[in-house]
Parts: structure tokens; sequence; C-alpha cells
């Protein structure tokens, strides 16, 4: 180990650059720096990622999509607190599109092992192929990565940059640095004295940059505890810029129309009304669809609804039963992935009651409260697009594709994002904009798409069967034999950004069901994929979200088989399994008062997956009310292993709850002719303030390793809705949406 | 058509189609664009704003039908001179993606300049219109109770 320690340290370096007045530091990984993406503007020299200070202030980069999950704060507070700043003394910016600012911890979560069990060792194995996300240039928010990526990184900036300003100090005062300390923003000297970093930016400039360790948690002032989010004061004041906010002098207004058979082509259309209607400046053919450049977005909306179309047909069954019955098919198929297959699950224990159900789940939007929007500006060889977005890297490839320039020609700056969800990792919205502004050369071109557009032309959670059998004797669940099908949003996905298709067992297809940790002594779990070309993507929570659903829903029937209580069930199996799901588990039970709360007229339902790192427990109950079931209390909890900003934690927990509660009453997407039915939220609803539950939640920090906490609030709320209307009413929920089978409260 | 609107206090005369709704003259033609587009459709209330303190969907007013004086979030509080409801807002911590939160602070306010001191049913009845995709809605209810607490000193 010792030597590829060695190895290691030697591939890390902190650099640090002179910019005028000031200095900038940063942290690379892997051999040689990547090329420095904050370019130079007149008379400054190149710097670094991370922090920058100069002689008026300190500015920190959190290069992460800010999409609502708190990211830029808590980014921003891990380099703060090695740098000895509070929060409010610096500015936080995005920063631009840049090979430095890769995710290192995307690519180790497609290892192969379940997760849970990992041993330091391989855990460390998933940090060094970690780097391969900078190899594919992949600056990606997703998957829950950002604080597993950030954690030591955005550290190791924060104490460098400390240290060298605390160097240069020590030579204007000619001690030795170990007499020095830091304290919010400045150096103290030996006699009390305070010099302010910005006075020391220029000197720290001129030295090579320091390293230090990183400190003890047990000294952690601001890792640990509730940040105010940076962003709050902006996104509360109206003031904050979201990529419909993006205003450039000359800016023009545009709206597009694509074929709603999705990707399929336009035979032809009509656009002579659209031509005389009030200020329409340009009608253009994008080959699939027709932009309108307008003096406004509502003006550029409105002549798209005159234009006459004729869409070729879809290159998938055009109705929502014949799509299913191709997803069904693939279980007829050799399966793509046995990511879990213990002991025998060919033959029945001895003396066991066997299980079976199936489920189906529906196609899914990500409905981002923004709709899709970007703008963009091409001058003489050089393209600038302004989008929300979680992957900029990638936008800055096929922009350049669009636009026939380098990437490096294209400067891509990320404003904040009005929800992502996963929608905007994908960059169709900005190459529609590019394509426009190619038509338009020196005008810069907002592209807005009306909500129906956006609902219409997702990448949608893919629609997902299951076929479960399981067996329960003595009280336990002995046997668990699961197939999964489903289009795989990996493959497909890759296939768009990188031109070649995934090969391999798809791991993300069948997460949240093979991993799961539930010592049941025969456990088998296969994926199935079905070729289909409905465009599908990631969508919170990716496989977990119909996977949890499929697991949660069935260890509930299994315990309900086993004449059992599903929490103590579940408990039991987790116990035996890893102990900090059962924890979860033990603590929802405690804060829902779980076996006091039952009563006639009420239900109770549990559900626990583990994703994206970390244990998630929720317990929804329902009540029925003037023959409607409305939900009245939901309990959540979730193990971390450090909680970095708990009050944080806490907002992504119930808010991953939220989106798949309003998925699991309200969600569909189907197809009629070949087109989205579902246009706009009338006909995609979700949970709204009077059909929220209250909502309690416990963030628990007893496992070994940093978890995410975007998505894994959302697996457990469908399968414990689902739970809970089965306690209540005696009937299982082995489809959603739950309004087409209950009378729900709305 | 030409009309002159008062928006936040300021006059301003703008020569549109008078079908064009309030919201698209607000942020195409106005600049003001802490108004937000969510559905166009009156479905999600990213879009309210106040008319003589009215809370409606500027989506769903055409720019000839406009009959007050318009009141945006730019107009409500700033980010130096905080309302009370804003503060609220920010001590509570509600927003997360936030693209909701201008409609959802117009709409507090209306329910809060009529109803100092709302029950919860009075809040669901008030604030069902606007949608948050982030959920924020517990600290929503908490943040409107406290700013009814300050409000009333
Ligand atoms: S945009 Fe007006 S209500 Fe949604
Ligand atoms: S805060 Fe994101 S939609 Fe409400």
């Amino acid at each position: 180990m010792s030597r590829i320690g060695k190895i290691a340290r030697r591939t890390f370096l902190i650099g640090s650059v002179a910019v005028v007045g000031g200095v900038a530091f940063g942290a690379w990984f892997v051999g040689r720096p990547a090329p420095n993406p904050l370019q130079p503007k007149d008379g400054e020299a190149a710097f670094n990622p991370f922090v920058m200070i100069d002689d008026k202030q300190i500015t920190l980069f959190a290069p992460r999509a800010e999409m609502g999950q708190g990211v830029e704060t808590t980014w921003a507070a891990l380099i703060a607190e090695e740098l000895d700043v509070t929060l409010d003394q610096v500015t936080v910016l995005h920063g631009p599109a840049a090979k430095a600012y890769y995710n290192s911890a995307m690519v180790g979560e497609g290892l192969p092992g379940k997760g849970y069990d990992n041993s330091e060792f391989s855990h460390w194995v998933g940090d060094k192929l970690g780097h391969l996300g900078k190899l594919f240039d992949l600056q990606l928010t997703g998957g829950s990565t950002s604080m597993k990526d950030g954690f030591e990184r955005m550290r190791e900036a924060g104490a460098s940059a400390r240290e060298t300003l605390k160097e240069a100090a020590a030579k204007r005062l000619g001690v030795k640095r170990a007499d020095l300390k830091t304290e919010k923003g400045a150096v103290i000297a030996p006699d009390g004295s305070r010099i302010a970093y910005t006075e020391l930016a220029a000197e720290a400039a001129g030295l090579d940059p320091v390293t230090a360790d990183l400190r003890d948690p047990g000294e952690w002032t601001l890792i640990g505890q509730n940040q105010p989010r940076t962003d709050i004061v902006a996104k509360t004041t109206g003031t904050a810029t979201y990529g419909v906010d993006v205003r450039l002098p000359g800016m023009k207004f545009a709206s597009v129309r694509m074929n709603p058979r999705l990707g399929a082509p336009m035979n032809g259309f009509d656009a002579s009304a659209a031509h005389t209607m009030p200020g329409v400046e340009k009608v253009i053919d994008l080959g699939t669809g027709v932009a309108v450049v307008a003096t406004n977005t509502w003006l550029a909306m409105q002549a798209l609804e005159a234009i006459k179309f004729d869409w070729g047909e879809a290159p998938y069954p055009s109705e929502t039963d014949a799509v299913f019955d191709t997803i069904a098919r693939a279980f007829d198929d050799k399966p793509n992935s046995t990511m879990r297959d213990d002991g025998d699950v060919s033959v029945l224990p001895e003396g066991a009651t066997e299980v079976t159900a199936d489920y189906s789940l529906p196609y899914l939007a990500h409905a981002t409260m923004e709709p899709m929007t970007a703008t963009a500006l091409l001058e003489e060889g050089k393209l600038t697009v302004w989008a929300p977005n979680q992957a900029p890297t990638i936008i800055a490839m096929k922009c350049a594709d669009a636009a026939g320039l380098e990437t490096d020609q294209v400067e891509v700056n990320t404003t904040y994002l009005g929800g992502g969800f996963g929608r905007r990792t994908e960059v169709d919205y900005a190459v529609y904009a590019t394509r426009v502004a190619a038509e338009m050369p020196g005008t810069p071109v907002q592209v807005t798409w009306s909500r129906e557009e956006d609902m219409t032309h997702d990448f949608y959670r893919p629609g997902a069967m299951a076929r479960m059998r399981g067996a329960v004797k003595d009280g336990k669940a002995v046997l668990l034999d699961g197939k999964v099908a489903a289009q795989s949003c990996t493959f497909q996905a890759m296939t768009r950004i990188t031109g070649l298709g995934g090969g391999g067992p798809d791991k993300v297809h069948v997460e949240g069901a093979f991993n799961q940790p539930y010592a049941i002594p025969n456990y088998r779990m296969a994926g199935h994929l079905a070729q289909l070309d409905v465009p599908v993507g990631f969508w919170r929570s990716v496989g977990n979200s119909f996977n949890g659903f499929f697991m949660e829903s069935f260890i509930d029937e299994m315990a309900i088989a086993a004449n059992r209580d599903p929490l103590e069930f579940r408990i039991e199996l987790a116990e035996a399994e890893w102990a900090p799901a059962a924890g979860v588990l033990k603590a929802v039970a405690e804060m829902s008062d779980w076996k006091a709360r039952k009563r006639p007229g009420r239900g109770l339902g549990v559900a626990m997956i583990y994703s994206f790192g970390t244990p998630v427990a929720e317990v929804i109950e329902v009540e029925e009310q003037d023959g409607m079931i409305r939900l009245t209390n939901a309990w959540i909890a979730c193990d971390m292993g450090i909680a970095l900003d708990p009050r944080n934690v806490e907002a992504q927990m119930f808010s991953g709850m939220v989106y798949g509660l309003s998925a699991a009453m309200f969600g569909e997407i189907t197809f009629a002719d070949g087109m989205v039915e579902q246009q706009n939220f009338p006909d995609y609803e979700a949970l709204r303030i009077h059909t929220m539950p209250k909502v309690e939640v416990r963030v628990l920090e007893t496992q070994d390793h940093l978890g995410g906490a975007g998505e894994p609030g959302t697996p457990p709320a469908a399968p414990a809705l689902a739970n809970a209307i089965f306690d209540l009413t005696g009937k299982r929920a082995r489809r959603l949406p739950l309004m087409h089978d209950f009378n729900l409260f709305v | 058509m030409s009309k002159t609107l008062t928006i936040n206090g300021k006059t301003h005369t703008v020569d549109l189609p008078g079908d064009v709704p309030l919201l698209w003259v607000l942020r195409d033609e106005v600049g003001l664009t802490g108004t937000k587009f969510g559905c166009g459709v009156a479905a999600c209330g990213a879009c309210t704003v106040q008319i003589d303190g009215e809370a409606v969907r500027s989506c769903q007013v055409p720019l000839e039908d406009v009959w007050g004086e318009v009141t945006t979030i730019e107009g409500h509080g700033t980010p130096d001179a905080l309302s009370a409801l804003q503060e609220a807002w920010i001590t509570h911590q509600v927003a997360q993606c936030g693209y909701c939160q201008s409609g959802q602070i117009m709409q507090a306010a209306a329910l809060l300049a009529q109803t100092p001191r709302p029950t919860d049913a009075q809040i669901d009845e008030a604030m069902s219109g606007n949608l948050c995709r982030c959920g924020t809605y517990p600290r929503i209810r908490a943040a409107i109770h406290d700013a009814a607490n300050r409000m009333e000193g």
C-alpha cells in the first residue's frame, strides 16, 4: 500500500498563481494539471480554480450546478473551514466549464459492488478510478456525488490557500509561519495584530503554494453546522439569475416546436401565417422542428401555434400498451445483468411459503419548475452559451459541434437552475439555442420552451416492470428472486454523449434492487433491458426510483405473508446485514410511534432504501377523510455518515420525498399516436401545500462513509405510501400512479 | 397598443399587442425578471404578482386588461430593504432551487395583508395554487406563521 500511497500523494497538486492584485489557489489531480479554466482578462495572469483573493475580495468557486440542493453553500463551507473565512466574507461563483472541475466521485459510483459493504480499500480504489471522471472531462452534477467529490478537494484547496497566506505574512513580519494564526479572513500576528487576506494577496502570489494537513473533525466550526445558504437572499428577492433571466443588449426571444413523435423527422411545415404575426422576426427550420425568433417569448410561442406541421412517424410503438408489451417481452431475453445471486433461488426452502407479485410503473417527466431554456450568441469564431445545466463540459462539446467550432471556442456560463432533477444533464436545449443563434450571428437569442414543449420532449424516467418471487418461513424472508425490465437510461445517455452505445451489465438499471442491505440467504436480481427508442434519462434517484418501489412493496407483501409487522420484519433483515440500515428503520419506528399510532381509519406504511451511499427509511401515514385518502404525516430518517450541513440535508430529504410522492400519486407519461399525452401541470399534478403531509426528519451519522443527499429521499416515498394505503384499505398498489386505483384527496 | 403601466411605483409605457400577458410584458419588455414563467395556464403560480394588492397570475392578465398598480417581487422588498415576510423566508431557509419563490412570496404577502394571522387551513386555501417542485411547503408554512408574528410586532 505504501508505494501506491506515495504515487497518490505525488499526483495530487496544489497550485497557486498570480492574478492582478492577488492570488488564486486550486487543487488538481492526476499528474498533470488540467488546463486552467479561468481565462485571463486583459493584463491578468491565468489562475486556477477554487479560491481567488485580490486586494478587494475573496472569491470561492463552486463549479457544480446549484439546482436547489445547496451545493454552492456546502462547497463554499468546505473551503472556508480550512481557509478560516466566514461565508458572509466571500463571494461564491460557479465558474466556467472546465476539465479541472471534473467530478471525481462519479466514476467511482460505477464500480460493481453493492456499496454499503465496501471496505476502506475498495472505497479508495473507487476514489482512484474516480479520476477517470477527469479523463472523461465529466464536469457533471448528478448521482448525489457532489459532497463525496468535494469533501477533500475543497478542504485541501482552502488549507493550501491559508498556509500560503500565512507564509506571505511570515515573510512580511519576519516571523515563523508556525507562530501565526488565522481567523475570519485575516492572519493574526504574534502580537495580536491582524493582516487581512486581501492585503496579503499580492505577496502570496509570488510564493510556492504550501500544502497542509487537513484539520481534525473535532476542530471544525462550519462543517456539520447549519449554514445560511449563500443563494438565499437572491432567491428570496427575485434577484437570482436563472436561465430564463439572462438579458443581453440586443437580445431576441425565441421558442421551439419539435416533433412530438420523439426522435422522428419533420416532413414539412407551413409557416405563412406565422410570418405575418406581430413581433415575429425569423422562422428557422431545425429539421425535426421549427424555431420562431420574435421580440418577446410569448409572441414567439403564439407564432409557433400558428404553424401547420407534418410530423414523421415515431420510432417506437405509438400507444402506451404496445410500449409496455415491448418492455414485458424483455423478460424472455437473457438478462443483461445478474448483479446479485446469493444462495440458490431455484428451490423453495422446505416448509416455506411462496409469494409472487408483478408490478408495473409508468414513464415519468422531470417537470422542473423552470422550463428548458438556453441563450446563445455566435460571434466570429466564438460561441457563448448561458444555460441552467448540470453538464457544462458536455454542453461545450455538443454546442461546438452544432456551431462548427472547436470546444475551446465555446464559453459556457452556468446560471442558477430552476430545478434539475437529472433533466439538465442532457444538453438538447443548449444545442437548439446554438442552432438558432447560428442563424443570427452577432445577435444573442434566448430560446425558452413552453411548458407543453418541456413536458412532451423530456428524457423520461423509463417505464419499468418487475416479476418478483419470494418465500417466507418462520416469520422471515428466506428467498427473493426478482426480475426487472426497462429501457437502459445509462446506455441511451452514453450513446447521446459519446456516439457509442454502452455495453456490459448496467448496474444503474438494477440499483435499489440488487444492492439492498437485507440478509436474505437466497437472493437473486436480474435486469432485462427493453429495446425501445423512447428517449429516457436520469430522473432523481434513477434506477432506485422504480427498483425501490418493486423491492419495498414486495418486502411488505412478504412481511404480511409471514404474518409479521412490516417494520419489525425489515429491522430483523437489515440488522443481520448492515447496522446503519436497521438504525434508520428503528429511528422512524420511534419517531412515528409506529405501534401506538395504529387505529381504525388510519394506515401506516414504511419503506427503507439504500441509495447513493445513504440508507433512508420513511414512514407515511394516511387517513380516510370524507371517503378520500389523505396524507397526514411523514417521518424520515437517513444516515449520512457525516452530515456536512444538517439543515440542508433535512431539506433535501423532504424535497426528495415530495418528488417521489408526487410521482406515486399523480405522475405518468403515456403515449397516443406516438405523442406524449400529458401537456402541462393539470395533466401532471404534484403535491401541493394542502396535500403535503407534516414531516419530521432525523439525520443520523453512524455509518463510516459520506452519503449523498439530493436523491436518496426519493425512492422510499412511493413504496411507503403504497404500503400505508394497503394498511388502510387492504388493497395492494401494484401499479402507479395511485390516483387510478384509489380515491386520493387532491 | 400603447399602454402606460404603474409597476412598483414607476410608470412604464409599452407598445405591444393588447393580448400579450402581463407576465411577458414584465419579463421581456420592462426587464423585471423576478416574476417567473412556469406553465402559462394558471396552474403553477410562479408568475404571481399583485394588482392593487390582489394576487393575480400575470400569465392570465392581458396587457389591455391591467386595471391597477402592479407590484412585483422587485417592488415587494430588495436585498437591502427586505420585507418582514422575506426576512422570515430567509430565517427558515425556504428556497431550494428558488424558482417558484417569487410567486410564493407575492401570494403569501397578499394573504397576510388580508388575514394577518392565517390558520393552517387559510394558508392551504391561499397557497394551494402555488406549485413548488422542490417541495419546500413545510418551510413556506413555517415562514408565513413566523412573518405573521413579526408583522404583529
Ligand atoms: S406561469 Fe402563470 S400560473 Fe404558471
Ligand atoms: S424552490 Fe424549487 S420549485 Fe420551489
